[in-house]
């Protein structure tokens, strides 16, 4: 009686969540891997099966390969600032946690994450501007040629990658503080007994400890290297309404094929790359995690 | 006690004072870089809101004065006559709330269930919610897009919301929490006082879940506030653009000088460092609880 009313209460309050999951989650999911393999254009009436045509197409289409080849520099780019930096940075607070400042500096570095893209871009791209901005004016004092952070393939790269990586900052150092305040207390009060400096328990304690959190880090890291997109529109399109030089991103990639060139399938294999370099990702984090976990 | 400290040698007492005065040093250097590092990652954004303030002319002095010298309100006037900023501001708050409540309530549900109730059923739904958490929204996006079209719901908060109902991590995160911090015999014991199913989960369970629920909350409403590809695809008229969207089209569209772009982006600064600073213990509990799945 009693599990048939659980049952009863089950399918009633879950029912409704489930159809949201699965006509807002599943079914775009299974759309993008159909119409992947359809050549699915908006303006033919015609919608062919054609297997892996389009992921045969993409490995010679130019404009994509420079698309995956930068948002791979991004992404990794993000992930070589962020990583170092943020294991200092959070073993510095973690060091200073009972000092009154340490509220201070949590907040300070986390803030960029919380406020919105587009500002903080625009923030930033001030800061490039060519004419105006105060990076090129600091270059000067060191008399360094001003540069066109913006226009130039490569140098908007960084520029890009220096923005992100801002933003990713602060996520990575509160991961990693929890990941200090969970570290075992006695393991490094037996290190300092046998006479270990600070600097030995955080290279032979610290960071193999924290390799999890790091995994985990690195990660989500890519992951959100690999979607960014926002950044990447505000810092690198028409500059002040002079014709800027757009970063070919993937995700741009994807909504110029389908909503300039109208080519919905061939947009989708993009995705479908997307979601593969995503999942072999994660598969990587999750078989080094077990790895640890036996040895 | 006494008699042990005394019995330190006098030069341990010195070497002691000479270790503390290291560990004090040591701090002093840690707090400068901390504290020069901390100044640095929000100085981009001083300055954002100092430049909304400025002329033209000051705009190009350098070094770039932190208090502006004449502070002008000239670049706030013309930007909120030139756009439909609060029409935009409107939009993404409403968006925001909406796509916040919808994911508490479904993530609540949902995770309630799948972490109380041990029919076989539930566990092939939890593998396929945990199955396609990690799958970016960017991969689906196109999909969905013609989806809200077919619904007729382009341009509109309704549209922008289909994108924002659930979130997977969400089910996790409660999950997680109604399994380690309610137990079963609370909820057994109501059951058997003659507490109905309904009743159990509005009154005992939903009051348990109060600090999680809002740190999700906190997720949840962030996330939509600074969702950008979504809304960009979805809204296409002026007045359905939500703030990211129309800030960053205001600054292509036209030639903008930089004081009013600057302006314009403060102004929704306000919003987020606002909500941050009220809201920042959850914010951190959300944010940091994403880092402890298993």
């Amino acid at each position: 009686m009693l599990q048939r009313k659980k049952l009863i209460f089950v399918s009633l309050v879950l029912l409704p969540t489930l159809a949201i999951y699965a006509a807002v989650r599943l079914y775009p999911i299974g759309e993008t891997l159909r119409l992947s393999l359809h050549q699915w254009n908006i303006l033919s009436k015609n919608k062919p099966f054609i297997g892996f045509d389009n992921f045969r197409e993409l490995t010679g289409d130019p404009l994509f390969l420079e698309a995956l080849v930068n948002t791979t520099i991004i992404a990794f780019g993000v992930l070589i600032v962020t990583i170092p930096l943020a294991l200092c940075l959070a073993a510095l607070i973690h060091h200073r946690t009972k000092s009154r400042l340490a509220g201070f500096y949590e907040t300070a570095i986390f803030l960029p994450h919380v406020v919105s893209l587009v500002p903080a871009a625009m923030a930033w791209k001030w800061i490039f501007d060519a004419r105006l901005g105060p990076l090129n004016a600091m270059l000067d004092w060191f008399g360094v040629a001003p540069k066109a952070w913006l226009f130039d393939p490569v140098l908007s790269l960084v520029c890009i990658i220096v923005l992100c990586s801002w933003q990713t900052l602060g996520y990575a150092v509160l991961i990693y503080l929890v990941g200090f305040k969970n570290l075992p207390h006695a393991l490094y009060e037996a290190a300092r007994l046998d006479g270990a400096s600070a600097r030995q328990s955080f290279w032979f304690l610290s960071i193999p400890l924290l390799k999890p959190i790091t995994l985990y880090v690195s990660v989500v890291t890519l992951v959100s290297g690999f979607n960014v997109y926002a950044q990447a529109f505000v810092l690198a399109s028409d500059s002040q309404g002079a014709p800027g030089r757009q970063v070919r991103v993937l995700v741009l990639d994807m909504l110029e094929n389908s909503f300039r060139n109208y080519r919905v399938g061939y947009a989708a294999s993009e995705a479908v790359v997307l979601l593969v370099i995503v999942l072999v990702l994660t598969l990587i984090q999750f078989s080094l995690l077990r790895e640890k976990g036996r040895a | 006690m006494t008699l042990s400290a005394n019995a330190i040698p006098f030069d341990d007492v010195a070497g002691d004072r000479r270790r503390r005065l290291k560990t004090l040093l040591t701090n002093l250097v840690i707090d400068i870089i901390l504290t020069a590092f901390s100044i640095a990652m929000l100085l981009p954004l001083v300055f954002l809101v100092a430049n909304a303030f400025k002329t033209p002319q000051e705009m190009l002095l350098w070094p770039p004065p932190i208090v502006p010298h004449h502070p002008t309100l000239d670049n706030f006037k013309s930007v909120l006559s030139d756009t439909p900023l609060l029409t935009w501001i409107w939009n993404s708050l409403l968006f925001a709330c909406l796509s916040t409540l919808s994911i508490m309530t479904t993530s609540a549900i949902a995770g309630y269930v799948l972490g109380k109730f041990s029919f076989k059923i539930l566990n092939i739904v939890f593998a396929i919610i945990l199955g396609t958490a990690i799958i970016p929204f960017e991969v689906y996006m196109i999909p969905l897009y013609f989806q809200v079209k077919a619904l007729g719901a382009l341009n509109s908060v309704w549209g922008l919301l289909v994108g924002y109902l659930v979130m997977s991590f969400g089910i996790f995160l409660i999950r997680q929490n109604v399994i380690h911090s309610i137990p079963d015999e609370l909820l057994e014991a109501a059951r058997i006082d003659g507490a109905g199913e309904l009743w159990v989960f509005v009154y005992i369970v939903l009051p348990l879940l109060r600090a999680p629920l809002a740190a999700l909350g906190v997720l949840a409403f962030f996330q939509a506030w600074t969702a950008f590809a979504w809304p960009l695809i979805v809204t296409s008229t002026k007045t359905a653009y939500t703030i990211e969207v129309g800030l960053a089209l205001f600054q292509t569209g036209f030639t903008v000088d930089l004081g009013r772009l600057s302006a314009a982006s403060s102004i929704v600064l306000i919003p987020s460092i606002t909500l941050f600073v009220f809201l920042r213990r959850q914010f951190v509990q959300g944010v940091a609880s994403t880092g402890l799945k298993e």
